[in-house]
Protein backbone atom coordinates (compact mmCIF):
# COMPACT_ATOMS: atom_id res chain seq x y z
CA UNK A 1 0.00 0.00 0.00
CA UNK A 2 1.30 3.40 -0.95
CA UNK A 3 1.85 6.15 1.63
CA UNK A 4 0.35 9.61 1.12
CA UNK A 5 3.76 10.86 -0.01
CA UNK A 6 4.01 8.05 -2.54
CA UNK A 7 0.49 8.77 -3.80
CA UNK A 8 1.34 12.46 -4.22
CA UNK A 9 4.54 11.60 -6.08
CA UNK A 10 2.69 9.13 -8.30
CA UNK A 11 -0.06 11.65 -9.07
CA UNK A 12 2.55 14.31 -9.85
CA UNK A 13 4.15 11.94 -12.33
CA UNK A 14 0.80 11.28 -14.04
CA UNK A 15 -0.07 15.00 -14.17
CA UNK A 16 3.35 15.80 -15.60
CA UNK A 17 3.05 13.21 -18.34
CA UNK A 18 -0.48 14.35 -19.21
CA UNK A 19 0.02 18.13 -19.09
CA UNK A 20 3.74 18.83 -19.00
CA UNK A 21 3.40 20.66 -15.66
CA UNK A 22 6.39 20.43 -13.34
CA UNK A 23 5.98 17.62 -10.83
CA UNK A 24 7.01 20.10 -8.11
CA UNK A 25 3.93 22.24 -8.91
CA UNK A 26 1.60 19.38 -8.03
CA UNK A 27 1.03 20.22 -4.35
CA UNK A 28 -1.68 19.06 -1.96
CA UNK A 29 -3.42 22.46 -1.82
CA UNK A 30 -3.51 22.98 -5.60
CA UNK A 31 -6.88 22.94 -7.37
CA UNK A 32 -6.88 20.80 -10.51
CA UNK A 33 -8.94 23.31 -12.49
CA UNK A 34 -8.06 26.70 -10.96
CA UNK A 35 -4.34 26.25 -10.27
CA UNK A 36 -3.23 23.49 -12.62
CA UNK A 37 -5.58 24.43 -15.49
CA UNK A 38 -6.55 20.80 -16.12
CA UNK A 39 -9.54 20.33 -18.43
CA UNK A 40 -12.18 17.62 -18.01
CA UNK A 41 -10.67 15.27 -20.58
CA UNK A 42 -7.26 15.48 -18.93
CA UNK A 43 -8.87 14.99 -15.53
CA UNK A 44 -10.55 11.79 -16.69
CA UNK A 45 -7.26 10.57 -18.14
CA UNK A 46 -5.51 11.28 -14.84
CA UNK A 47 -8.26 9.45 -12.94
CA UNK A 48 -8.03 6.37 -15.18
CA UNK A 49 -4.25 6.29 -14.92
CA UNK A 50 -4.38 6.77 -11.15
CA UNK A 51 -6.84 3.87 -10.86
CA UNK A 52 -4.41 1.68 -12.73
CA UNK A 53 -1.32 2.85 -10.84
CA UNK A 54 -2.78 2.57 -7.34
CA UNK A 55 -5.17 -0.34 -8.06
CA UNK A 56 -8.24 1.50 -6.81
CA UNK A 57 -11.63 2.44 -8.19
CA UNK A 58 -12.55 6.12 -8.44
CA UNK A 59 -16.27 6.25 -9.35
CA UNK A 60 -17.28 8.90 -11.90
CA UNK A 61 -19.61 10.57 -9.36
CA UNK A 62 -16.65 10.95 -7.01
CA UNK A 63 -14.45 12.76 -9.55
CA UNK A 64 -16.33 16.08 -9.18
CA UNK A 65 -15.48 16.05 -5.46
CA UNK A 66 -11.76 15.79 -6.15
CA UNK A 67 -11.18 19.54 -6.34
CA UNK A 68 -7.62 19.63 -5.08
CA UNK A 69 -4.65 17.32 -5.35
CA UNK A 70 -5.05 16.71 -1.61
CA UNK A 71 -8.65 15.52 -2.16
CA UNK A 72 -7.37 12.99 -4.69
CA UNK A 73 -4.55 11.79 -2.42
CA UNK A 74 -6.99 11.33 0.47
CA UNK A 75 -9.53 9.52 -1.66
CA UNK A 76 -6.93 7.13 -3.08
CA UNK A 77 -5.44 6.48 0.37
CA UNK A 78 -8.92 5.71 1.69
CA UNK A 79 -9.82 3.50 -1.26
CA UNK A 80 -6.68 1.46 -0.78
CA UNK A 81 -7.54 0.63 2.78
CA UNK B 1 -10.59 37.38 -64.37
CA UNK B 2 -7.24 35.65 -64.04
CA UNK B 3 -7.14 33.19 -61.17
CA UNK B 4 -4.85 34.22 -58.35
CA UNK B 5 -1.36 32.81 -58.71
CA UNK B 6 -0.33 30.35 -55.99
CA UNK B 7 3.27 30.09 -54.81
CA UNK B 8 5.16 27.82 -52.43
CA UNK B 9 6.95 29.68 -49.65
CA UNK B 10 7.67 27.11 -46.94
CA UNK B 11 8.69 23.45 -46.77
CA UNK B 12 8.71 20.88 -43.97
CA UNK B 13 9.23 17.13 -43.79
CA UNK B 14 9.98 14.26 -41.49
CA UNK B 15 10.80 11.08 -43.39
CA UNK B 16 12.74 7.81 -43.34
CA UNK B 17 15.71 9.58 -44.98
CA UNK B 18 15.69 12.80 -42.98
CA UNK B 19 13.90 14.37 -40.05
CA UNK B 20 13.90 17.80 -41.69
CA UNK B 21 13.99 19.24 -45.20
CA UNK B 22 17.76 19.95 -45.43
CA UNK B 23 18.60 16.37 -44.41
CA UNK B 24 15.91 14.93 -46.69
CA UNK B 25 17.22 16.88 -49.68
CA UNK B 26 20.84 16.03 -48.99
CA UNK B 27 20.02 12.32 -48.81
CA UNK B 28 17.66 12.42 -51.80
CA UNK B 29 20.56 13.73 -53.90
CA UNK B 30 22.96 11.19 -52.43
CA UNK B 31 20.69 8.17 -52.86
CA UNK B 32 20.26 6.34 -49.58
CA UNK B 33 17.75 3.78 -48.34
CA UNK B 34 15.57 4.36 -45.29
CA UNK B 35 14.45 0.72 -45.10
CA UNK B 36 15.62 -1.63 -42.36
CA UNK B 37 14.58 -4.74 -40.50
CA UNK B 38 12.02 -3.96 -37.78
CA UNK B 39 13.27 -4.65 -34.28
CA UNK B 40 9.78 -4.74 -32.74
CA UNK B 41 8.80 -7.83 -30.77
CA UNK B 42 5.52 -8.05 -32.66
CA UNK B 43 7.25 -8.95 -35.91
CA UNK B 44 8.12 -12.33 -34.45
CA UNK B 45 5.06 -12.56 -32.22
CA UNK B 46 2.71 -12.46 -35.22
CA UNK B 47 5.12 -14.17 -37.59
CA UNK B 48 4.65 -11.33 -40.11
CA UNK B 49 5.50 -12.24 -43.70
CA UNK B 50 7.25 -8.86 -44.10
CA UNK B 51 9.87 -8.03 -41.47
CA UNK B 52 11.15 -4.61 -42.59
CA UNK B 53 9.91 -1.07 -43.18
CA UNK B 54 11.17 2.48 -43.63
CA UNK B 55 10.77 4.19 -40.28
CA UNK B 56 11.07 7.93 -39.85
CA UNK B 57 14.72 8.68 -39.12
CA UNK B 58 13.76 11.06 -36.31
CA UNK B 59 10.85 9.89 -34.17
CA UNK B 60 8.44 12.64 -33.00
CA UNK B 61 9.18 11.78 -29.36
CA UNK B 62 12.67 13.21 -29.94
CA UNK B 63 11.19 16.58 -30.98
CA UNK B 64 7.83 17.00 -29.23
CA UNK B 65 7.04 17.26 -25.53
CA UNK B 66 5.72 14.28 -23.59
CA UNK B 67 2.16 15.70 -23.28
CA UNK B 68 2.14 16.36 -27.04
CA UNK B 69 3.09 12.79 -27.89
CA UNK B 70 0.64 11.48 -25.34
CA UNK B 71 -2.34 13.41 -26.70
CA UNK B 72 -1.67 12.97 -30.41
CA UNK B 73 -1.64 9.85 -32.54
CA UNK B 74 1.76 9.27 -34.21
CA UNK B 75 0.28 10.38 -37.57
CA UNK B 76 -0.70 13.72 -36.02
CA UNK B 77 2.68 14.02 -34.33
CA UNK B 78 4.40 13.70 -37.71
CA UNK B 79 2.02 16.30 -39.17
CA UNK B 80 2.74 18.82 -36.44
CA UNK B 81 6.51 18.33 -36.74
CA UNK B 82 6.47 18.88 -40.51
CA UNK B 83 4.01 21.79 -40.37
CA UNK B 84 6.08 23.62 -37.73
CA UNK B 85 9.16 23.32 -39.93
CA UNK B 86 7.28 24.57 -43.00
CA UNK B 87 5.81 27.49 -41.06
CA UNK B 88 9.21 28.53 -39.69
CA UNK B 89 10.74 28.11 -43.15
CA UNK B 90 8.11 30.42 -44.69
CA UNK B 91 9.14 33.25 -42.38
CA UNK B 92 5.47 33.95 -41.63
CA UNK B 93 4.47 35.22 -38.24
CA UNK B 94 0.92 35.07 -36.97
CA UNK B 95 0.65 38.84 -37.45
CA UNK B 96 1.39 38.51 -41.18
CA UNK B 97 -1.87 36.77 -42.00
CA UNK B 98 -5.53 37.18 -41.08
CA UNK B 99 -6.31 33.99 -39.14
CA UNK B 100 -9.59 33.72 -41.03
CA UNK B 101 -7.62 33.65 -44.30
CA UNK B 102 -5.20 31.04 -43.00
CA UNK B 103 -6.43 27.51 -43.79
CA UNK B 104 -5.18 23.94 -43.50
CA UNK B 105 -5.49 21.00 -45.90
CA UNK B 106 -3.72 18.08 -44.26
CA UNK B 107 -4.22 14.61 -45.63
CA UNK B 108 -3.84 11.11 -44.33
CA UNK B 109 -4.45 7.73 -45.91
CA UNK B 110 -5.38 5.72 -42.84
CA UNK B 111 -5.41 8.12 -39.88
CA UNK B 112 -5.01 7.16 -36.24
CA UNK B 113 -4.58 3.44 -36.68
CA UNK B 114 -2.20 3.08 -33.70
CA UNK B 115 -4.66 4.81 -31.39
CA UNK B 116 -7.63 2.85 -32.69
CA UNK B 117 -5.97 -0.54 -32.32
CA UNK B 118 -4.33 0.23 -28.98
CA UNK B 119 -7.72 1.29 -27.62
CA UNK B 120 -9.27 -1.93 -28.91
CA UNK B 121 -6.54 -3.96 -27.17
CA UNK B 122 -7.14 -2.00 -23.96
CA UNK B 123 -10.89 -2.59 -24.17
CA UNK B 124 -10.41 -6.33 -24.59
CA UNK B 125 -7.72 -6.68 -21.93
CA UNK B 126 -8.78 -4.16 -19.29
CA UNK B 127 -12.37 -3.15 -20.03
CA UNK B 128 -14.07 0.08 -21.14
CA UNK B 129 -12.99 2.12 -18.11
CA UNK B 130 -9.37 1.99 -19.27
CA UNK B 131 -10.09 3.34 -22.78
CA UNK B 132 -8.66 6.84 -22.52
CA UNK B 133 -10.93 9.86 -23.04
CA UNK B 134 -8.65 11.28 -25.75
CA UNK B 135 -9.13 8.18 -27.91
CA UNK B 136 -11.70 9.66 -30.31
CA UNK B 137 -9.88 12.93 -31.14
CA UNK B 138 -6.67 10.94 -31.52
CA UNK B 139 -7.98 8.33 -33.93
CA UNK B 140 -10.11 10.55 -36.18
CA UNK B 141 -8.61 11.02 -39.66
CA UNK B 142 -9.01 14.79 -39.41
CA UNK B 143 -6.71 14.67 -36.35
CA UNK B 144 -3.62 15.90 -38.24
CA UNK B 145 -5.50 18.77 -39.93
CA UNK B 146 -7.16 19.76 -36.66
CA UNK B 147 -3.90 19.69 -34.68
CA UNK B 148 -2.10 21.78 -37.30
CA UNK B 149 -4.97 24.27 -37.37
CA UNK B 150 -4.86 24.55 -33.58
CA UNK B 151 -1.09 24.90 -33.56
CA UNK B 152 -1.09 27.72 -36.13
CA UNK B 153 -4.32 29.38 -35.08
CA UNK B 154 -5.60 28.75 -38.61
CA UNK B 155 -9.30 29.60 -38.50
CA UNK B 156 -10.00 29.63 -42.25
CA UNK B 157 -11.06 25.96 -42.34
CA UNK B 158 -9.16 22.70 -41.82
CA UNK B 159 -9.66 20.13 -44.55
CA UNK B 160 -8.70 16.45 -44.69
CA UNK B 161 -8.43 15.02 -48.18
CA UNK B 162 -8.54 11.22 -47.93
CA UNK B 163 -7.79 9.33 -51.13
CA UNK B 164 -5.39 6.58 -50.01
CA UNK B 165 -1.95 7.10 -51.52
CA UNK B 166 -3.09 10.12 -53.55
CA UNK B 167 -4.12 12.01 -50.39
CA UNK B 168 -1.00 14.17 -49.95
CA UNK B 169 -1.10 15.44 -53.52
CA UNK B 170 -4.84 15.98 -53.32
CA UNK B 171 -4.14 18.25 -50.32
CA UNK B 172 -2.01 20.42 -52.63
CA UNK B 173 -4.97 20.59 -55.01
CA UNK B 174 -7.38 21.55 -52.22
CA UNK B 175 -5.04 24.24 -50.91
CA UNK B 176 -4.58 25.69 -54.35
CA UNK B 177 -8.32 25.89 -54.94
CA UNK B 178 -8.86 27.68 -51.63
CA UNK B 179 -6.36 30.37 -52.57
CA UNK B 180 -7.59 30.73 -56.15
CA UNK B 181 -11.16 31.09 -54.91
CA UNK B 182 -10.06 33.86 -52.56
CA UNK B 183 -11.13 31.89 -49.50
CA UNK B 184 -7.61 31.84 -48.10
CA UNK B 185 -4.37 33.78 -48.53
CA UNK B 186 -2.17 31.13 -46.94
CA UNK B 187 -2.80 27.39 -46.66
CA UNK B 188 -0.69 24.86 -44.78
CA UNK B 189 -1.00 21.73 -46.90
CA UNK B 190 0.49 18.33 -46.31
CA UNK B 191 0.03 14.69 -45.55
CA UNK B 192 0.93 12.42 -42.67
CA UNK B 193 0.99 8.69 -42.09
CA UNK B 194 2.06 6.39 -39.26
CA UNK B 195 0.93 2.88 -40.18
CA UNK B 196 3.95 0.75 -39.38
CA UNK B 197 1.82 -1.39 -37.11
CA UNK B 198 1.38 -5.18 -37.40
CA UNK B 199 -2.22 -4.98 -38.62
CA UNK B 200 -1.70 -2.76 -41.70
CA UNK B 201 1.49 -4.69 -42.48
CA UNK B 202 -0.47 -7.96 -42.33
CA UNK B 203 -3.26 -6.47 -44.44
CA UNK B 204 -1.00 -5.01 -47.15
CA UNK B 205 0.95 -8.29 -47.13
CA UNK B 206 -2.15 -10.37 -47.66
CA UNK B 207 -2.92 -8.43 -50.83
CA UNK B 208 0.72 -8.96 -51.91
CA UNK B 209 1.33 -5.22 -52.17
CA UNK B 210 4.50 -5.27 -50.02
CA UNK B 211 7.96 -6.39 -51.05
CA UNK B 212 9.08 -9.56 -49.27
CA UNK B 213 12.78 -9.02 -49.75
CA UNK B 214 13.27 -9.63 -46.03
CA UNK B 215 16.92 -10.57 -46.42
CA UNK B 216 17.87 -7.25 -48.03
CA UNK B 217 15.54 -4.37 -47.02
CA UNK B 218 17.70 -1.61 -48.55
CA UNK B 219 17.28 -3.20 -51.99
CA UNK B 220 13.56 -3.93 -51.64
CA UNK B 221 12.09 -0.71 -53.04
CA UNK B 222 13.14 -0.84 -56.69
CA UNK B 223 10.70 1.01 -58.97
CA UNK B 224 10.98 0.14 -62.68
CA UNK B 225 13.40 -2.73 -62.00
CA UNK B 226 12.44 -6.10 -63.50
CA UNK B 227 12.86 -7.68 -60.05
CA UNK B 228 10.51 -5.31 -58.21
CA UNK B 229 8.11 -7.24 -55.99
CA UNK B 230 6.11 -4.65 -54.05
CA UNK B 231 6.40 -1.47 -52.05
CA UNK B 232 8.10 -0.80 -48.73
CA UNK B 233 5.98 0.71 -45.99
CA UNK B 234 7.23 4.12 -44.88
CA UNK B 235 6.04 6.71 -42.37
CA UNK B 236 6.31 10.45 -41.79
CA UNK B 237 4.87 13.70 -43.10
CA UNK B 238 5.44 16.46 -45.58
CA UNK B 239 4.12 20.03 -45.38
CA UNK B 240 4.12 23.02 -47.71
CA UNK B 241 3.07 26.61 -47.20
CA UNK B 242 0.98 27.72 -50.17
CA UNK B 243 0.39 31.43 -50.51
CA UNK B 244 -1.19 33.77 -52.98
CA UNK B 245 1.59 35.42 -54.97
CA UNK B 246 0.22 38.81 -54.00
CA UNK B 247 0.44 37.99 -50.30
CA UNK B 248 3.94 36.52 -50.62
CA UNK B 249 5.27 39.50 -52.57
CA UNK B 250 3.74 41.99 -50.15
CA UNK B 251 5.74 40.53 -47.28
CA UNK B 252 8.90 40.00 -49.33
CA UNK B 253 8.81 36.23 -48.91
CA UNK B 254 11.33 33.84 -50.41
CA UNK B 255 9.39 32.00 -53.15
CA UNK B 256 10.52 28.48 -54.04
CA UNK B 257 8.25 27.96 -57.03
CA UNK B 258 4.78 28.45 -58.40
CA UNK B 259 2.13 25.79 -57.89
CA UNK B 260 0.96 26.25 -61.45
CA UNK B 261 -1.64 23.53 -61.95
CA UNK B 262 -3.38 20.64 -60.26
CA UNK B 263 -5.97 18.03 -60.96
CA UNK B 264 -7.79 15.13 -59.36
CA UNK B 265 -9.54 12.37 -61.31
CA UNK B 266 -10.94 8.90 -60.60
CA UNK B 267 -10.40 5.78 -62.71
CA UNK B 268 -13.86 4.35 -62.04
CA UNK B 269 -12.31 1.06 -63.15
CA UNK B 270 -11.36 -1.17 -60.18
CA UNK B 271 -11.10 -0.70 -56.42
CA UNK B 272 -7.37 -1.49 -56.27
CA UNK B 273 -5.99 -2.32 -59.72
CA UNK B 274 -4.87 0.66 -61.80
CA UNK B 275 -6.53 1.06 -65.17
CA UNK B 276 -4.02 -0.85 -67.38
CA UNK B 277 -4.29 1.89 -70.03
CA UNK B 278 -3.69 4.54 -67.37
CA UNK B 279 -6.68 6.51 -68.67
CA UNK B 280 -7.57 8.15 -65.37
CA UNK B 281 -3.94 9.08 -64.76
CA UNK B 282 -3.66 10.47 -68.29
CA UNK B 283 -6.71 12.65 -67.73
CA UNK B 284 -5.24 13.89 -64.46
CA UNK B 285 -1.92 14.75 -66.11
CA UNK B 286 -3.55 16.53 -69.04
CA UNK B 287 -5.95 18.41 -66.79
CA UNK B 288 -3.17 19.59 -64.45
CA UNK B 289 -1.18 20.80 -67.45
CA UNK B 290 -4.21 22.52 -68.96
CA UNK B 291 -4.94 24.08 -65.56
CA UNK B 292 -1.43 25.56 -65.47
CA UNK B 293 -1.33 26.50 -69.18
CA UNK B 294 1.57 24.08 -69.57
CA UNK B 295 2.73 22.60 -72.86
CA UNK B 296 4.49 19.19 -72.96
CA UNK B 297 7.78 20.89 -73.94
CA UNK B 298 7.72 22.94 -70.71
CA UNK B 299 7.97 19.77 -68.61
CA UNK B 300 11.51 18.67 -67.72
CA UNK B 301 11.08 16.56 -64.59
CA UNK B 302 8.60 14.13 -63.06
CA UNK B 303 8.57 12.86 -59.51
CA UNK B 304 6.76 9.63 -60.29
CA UNK B 305 4.35 7.72 -58.11
CA UNK B 306 6.42 4.58 -58.88
CA UNK B 307 5.79 2.44 -55.81
CA UNK B 308 7.78 -0.60 -57.02
CA UNK B 309 4.80 -2.92 -57.40
CA UNK B 310 4.80 -5.23 -60.41
CA UNK B 311 1.44 -3.94 -61.70
CA UNK B 312 1.57 -0.27 -60.73
CA UNK B 313 4.68 1.15 -62.38
CA UNK B 314 3.82 0.45 -66.01
CA UNK B 315 0.42 2.23 -66.35
CA UNK B 316 2.07 5.43 -65.04
CA UNK B 317 4.53 5.23 -67.92
CA UNK B 318 1.64 4.73 -70.34
CA UNK B 319 -0.10 7.79 -68.93
CA UNK B 320 3.04 9.94 -69.05
CA UNK B 321 3.58 8.91 -72.68
CA UNK B 322 0.01 9.79 -73.55
CA UNK B 323 0.21 13.18 -71.83
CA UNK B 324 3.72 14.26 -72.83
CA UNK B 325 4.27 12.41 -76.13
CA UNK B 326 7.80 12.72 -77.58
CA UNK B 327 8.74 15.26 -74.92
CA UNK B 328 8.89 12.32 -72.46
CA UNK B 329 12.32 11.49 -73.97
CA UNK B 330 13.59 14.80 -72.54
CA UNK B 331 12.03 14.40 -69.11
CA UNK B 332 14.15 13.30 -66.16
CA UNK B 333 12.18 10.97 -63.89
CA UNK B 334 12.91 10.45 -60.19
CA UNK B 335 11.31 7.59 -58.27
CA UNK B 336 12.08 8.71 -54.75
CA UNK B 337 10.11 5.88 -53.12
CA UNK B 338 13.16 3.80 -53.99
CA UNK B 339 14.86 5.63 -51.11
CA UNK B 340 12.18 6.32 -48.51
CA UNK B 341 9.58 3.69 -49.23
CA UNK B 342 5.91 4.49 -49.61
CA UNK B 343 4.54 6.96 -47.08
CA UNK B 344 0.94 6.26 -48.21
CA UNK B 345 -1.16 9.37 -47.46
CA UNK B 346 2.00 11.39 -46.77
CA UNK B 347 3.83 10.35 -49.93
CA UNK B 348 2.30 12.99 -52.21
CA UNK B 349 3.18 15.75 -49.76
CA UNK B 350 6.79 14.65 -49.24
CA UNK B 351 7.19 14.16 -52.98
CA UNK B 352 5.75 17.63 -53.58
CA UNK B 353 8.44 18.97 -51.24
CA UNK B 354 11.08 17.16 -53.31
CA UNK B 355 9.54 18.32 -56.59
CA UNK B 356 9.56 21.92 -55.34
CA UNK B 357 13.23 21.62 -54.36
CA UNK B 358 14.05 20.02 -57.72
CA UNK B 359 12.63 23.08 -59.47
CA UNK B 360 14.19 25.54 -57.02
CA UNK B 361 17.69 24.00 -57.21
CA UNK B 362 17.21 22.79 -60.80
CA UNK B 363 18.36 19.33 -59.80
CA UNK B 364 16.55 15.98 -59.95
CA UNK B 365 17.08 13.53 -57.07
CA UNK B 366 18.36 10.01 -57.42
CA UNK B 367 16.50 6.73 -57.94
CA UNK B 368 18.26 3.79 -56.29
CA UNK B 369 18.13 0.03 -56.89
CA UNK B 370 17.44 0.31 -60.62
CA UNK B 371 19.81 -2.46 -61.71
CA UNK B 372 17.88 -3.85 -64.63
CA UNK B 373 15.23 -1.50 -66.02
CA UNK B 374 11.99 -3.04 -67.16
CA UNK B 375 12.12 -2.80 -70.98
CA UNK B 376 8.41 -2.02 -71.01
CA UNK B 377 9.06 1.18 -69.05
CA UNK B 378 11.62 3.10 -71.13
CA UNK B 379 11.76 6.27 -69.00
CA UNK B 380 14.82 8.47 -68.46
CA UNK B 381 15.29 7.57 -64.84
CA UNK B 382 17.83 9.54 -62.78
CA UNK B 383 20.23 7.02 -61.24
CA UNK B 384 23.72 7.12 -59.76
CA UNK B 385 24.01 10.88 -59.32
CA UNK B 386 21.51 13.74 -59.28
CA UNK B 387 20.82 15.22 -62.71
CA UNK B 388 20.87 18.90 -63.64
CA UNK B 389 17.66 20.38 -64.97
CA UNK B 390 17.92 23.19 -67.56
CA UNK B 391 19.72 26.12 -65.89
CA UNK B 392 17.88 28.82 -67.86
CA UNK B 393 14.28 29.62 -68.62
CA UNK B 394 10.97 28.60 -67.16
CA UNK B 395 10.77 24.90 -66.27
CA UNK B 396 7.96 22.70 -64.99
CA UNK B 397 7.93 19.49 -62.96
CA UNK B 398 5.01 17.17 -62.35
CA UNK B 399 4.30 15.13 -59.24
CA UNK B 400 1.97 12.16 -59.66
CA UNK B 401 0.16 10.26 -56.93
CA UNK B 402 -2.32 7.43 -57.32
CA UNK B 403 -4.33 5.64 -54.67
CA UNK B 404 -6.44 2.54 -54.06
CA UNK B 405 -9.94 3.45 -55.09
CA UNK B 406 -8.73 4.67 -58.47
CA UNK B 407 -7.70 8.12 -57.21
CA UNK B 408 -5.31 10.13 -59.36
CA UNK B 409 -3.80 13.43 -58.28
CA UNK B 410 -1.25 15.50 -60.19
CA UNK B 411 0.39 18.82 -59.41
CA UNK B 412 2.50 20.93 -61.75
CA UNK B 413 5.23 23.06 -60.19
CA UNK B 414 6.87 25.84 -62.22
CA UNK B 415 10.04 27.84 -61.66
CA UNK B 416 9.62 31.50 -60.76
Amino acid sequence: MASNEEILAGLAEIVNSETGLDEADVQLDKSFTEDLDIDSISMMTIVVEAEEKFEVKIPDEEVKNLKTVGDAVNFIAGAQA
Amino acid sequence: MMARKVVITGLGATTPIGGDVPTLWENALKGVSGAATMEDSWVEEYDLPVTFAARASVQPSEVLTRPETKRMDPSTQFAVVAAREAWADSGLSKDDVDRNKLAVAFATGIGGVWTLLNAWDTLKEKGPRRVLPMTVPMLMPNGPAAAVSLDLGAAGGAHTPVSACASGTEAMHVGMELIRAGKADVVMVGGAEAAIHPMPIAAFSSMHALSRRNDDPAKASRPYDVDRDGFVMGEGAGALVLESEEHALARGARIYAELAGSSVTADAYHITAPDPEGLGATRALKAAMYDGRIQPEDVVHVNAHATSTPVGDKPEYTALKAALGDQLDNVLVSATKSQMGHLLGASGAVESVLTTLAIYHRKAPVTINLDNQDPEIPLNVVTGAPADLPAEGSIVALNNSFGFGGHNAVVAIRSI
